[in-house]
């Protein structure tokens, strides 16, 4: 049994969180490049040569990307041969949370209860999910999620008639909705199958997959690159303004289904999408 | 006048703002506003909404003035501000066409605007601007000044007075119902 001090987790969260909201990572960069080539709206080209210096500025200012520093939501794989000392695991994580919004000045954006809405000043709690893996070792995801987008997320039970027609048809909807509101152009975590709450957390973990890359399922990668390709024709663009970028990459995860059921759960994400990850 | 057209097309916008200034804003426009902005967002909107219901002196005079819907991040020691990018406009909506009548002129956001807040541009003459979104720390530049003015508590949420200088925004919903979301998107879908 390997031990790991809840201290090291700690440090951790608080790294990736500042890190993640000062420095985009290169997929999104690159991602930017990609858009410029095709882009043929000045209005969009204006956007992402905007956001390409927005994000130069941060990395080297070290300031936040972009206001809205986000919820921390936390993918956490804990190997089943790890033994966490020193305290809990939860504790520690909303811990690395505190300290990295404190020290790195990045806001305060969590009231503590949905109705009363009194900020808790230190963008605590995070959310987290555990997934027990095998193995000794303790990977952590973290995504500051910003609400703008987090607004315009969407869930929806179909049938097993509407198929992946259906299914097809639902996603581009959902970027229709979302239009210049959750700051395009977007990445789109899509959850298909499973239960209600499973498909939600299947968007969630499909944004982590590396913006431009593709889906190691040939099946699947059809339909992203069929969507993505729709989506771009929407004419939204950059920041809604008009153009030929609305969508950066729809990412989707499956999981084994209900006779009954074809649940397809999408999250929007911005191109402020700010995650990185680390394994102890 | 407190709009002009600069010699590279860009209109410079001063406020205080009229309805003669409103008048020349059309959507698609490019601007540059040198002034005064004040910020507010959903918890300071919610505070000035009782206030207006009952005919109260709001905590900022909002006549002639833009409303920036923003919640900064905090300035870092020796920084004026942190990142400070555009808010969803849409979940100021309840609020806009009362503020509008009221005087304010303009507002700066993100994303759509309902039809009750498109009439009341037409009707009280004022204008929806859209910022980049995501932009914060390019946008945190052209800040020259920063106050609390109300609501401190709310911490990000509180209304700033900020001083800006050549603050790049675009017209987005003009008084003559023009709609720059709409136009883009029917001009670029394929």
């Amino acid at each position: 049994m390997r031990e790991i001090h809840v201290s090291a987790v700690t440090d951790a969260v608080k790294k990736l969180c500042m890190d993640a909201n000062l420095e985009l990572e290169p997929d999104m960069l690159r991602a930017f490049d990609r858009a410029l080539e095709t882009e043929r709206s000045e209005a969009g080209k204006h956007v992402l040569r905007l956001l390409q210096t927005n994000a130069a500025l941060a990395r080297t200012r070290r300031i936040p990307y972009c206001q809205d520093t986000g919820f921390v939501v936390c993918f956490v794989e804990l190997g089943q041969d790890v033994h966490v000392t020193g305290g809990g695991l939860y504790d520690a994580i909303n811990e690395g949370v505190r300290q990295g919004y404190t020290e790195g000045y990045l806001r305060a954006s969590i009231v503590r209860s949905p109705f009363d809405r009194v900020n808790t000043g230190d963008n605590t709690p995070a959310v987290i999910h555990v997934d027990i893996v095998e193995g000794a070792t303790l990977r952590i995801l973290v995504m500051a999620k910003g609400g703008g987008c987090e607004n315009r997320s969407k869930y929806k039970m179909l049938t097993p008639a509407e198929g992946v027609g259906g299914v097809k048809e639902w996603i581009i909807e959902c970027v229709k909705t979302a239009g210049p509101d959750a700051c395009p152009p977007l990445i789109l975590g899509v959850g298909v199958g499973g239960t209600f709450e499973q498909a939600a957390l299947l968007s969630k973990k499909a944004l982590f997959r590396e913006v431009g890359s593709r889906n190691p399922d040939a099946t699947i990668d059809a339909i992203e690159q069929e969507l993505l390709d729709r989506a771009n024709r929407t004419g939204i663009g950059p920041q809604g303004y008009g153009g030929d970028t609305t969508a950066f990459g729809i990412h989707i995860l499956t999981f084994p289904c209900h006779i009954t059921s074809l649940p397809v759960a999408v999250t929007i994400e911005c191109h402020a999408h700010r995650h990185k990850e680390v394994t102890l | 006048m407190s709009v002009t057209t600069a010699a590279d097309g860009f209109k410079d916008v001063r406020p205080p703002l009229s309805d003669a200034d409103i008048e020349q804003l059309k959507a698609g426009d490019r601007v540059r506003i040198t002034g005064v902005l004040y910020t507010a967002r959903d918890a300071a909107h919610g505070r000035l909404w009782p206030l207006i219901e009952q005919g109260k002196v709001l905590p900022i005079d909002v006549r002639g003035q833009i409303i920036y819907y923003t919640g900064p991040s905090p300035a870092q020691p020796g920084d004026i501000v942190g990142s400070i990018g555009p808010t969803t406009g849409s979940r100021m909506d309840k609020f806009t066409p009362a503020l509008l009548q009221l005087g304010l002129k303009a507002t700066i956001g993100k994303g759509h605007r309902g039809q009750a807040v498109k009439d009341a541009l037409k009707q009280y003459k004022g204008v929806y601007f859209g910022a980049v979104g995501g932009a914060g720390a390019v946008l945190s530049e052209y800040v020259k000044k920063l106050e609390i003015v109300a609501y401190e508590d709310l911490g990000t949420e509180a209304i700033r007075r900020l001083e800006v200088e050549s603050f790049p925004v675009m017209v987005v919903n003009d008084c003559h119902g023009g709609d720059l979301y709409q136009e883009g998107m029917t001009r670029y879908a394929r």
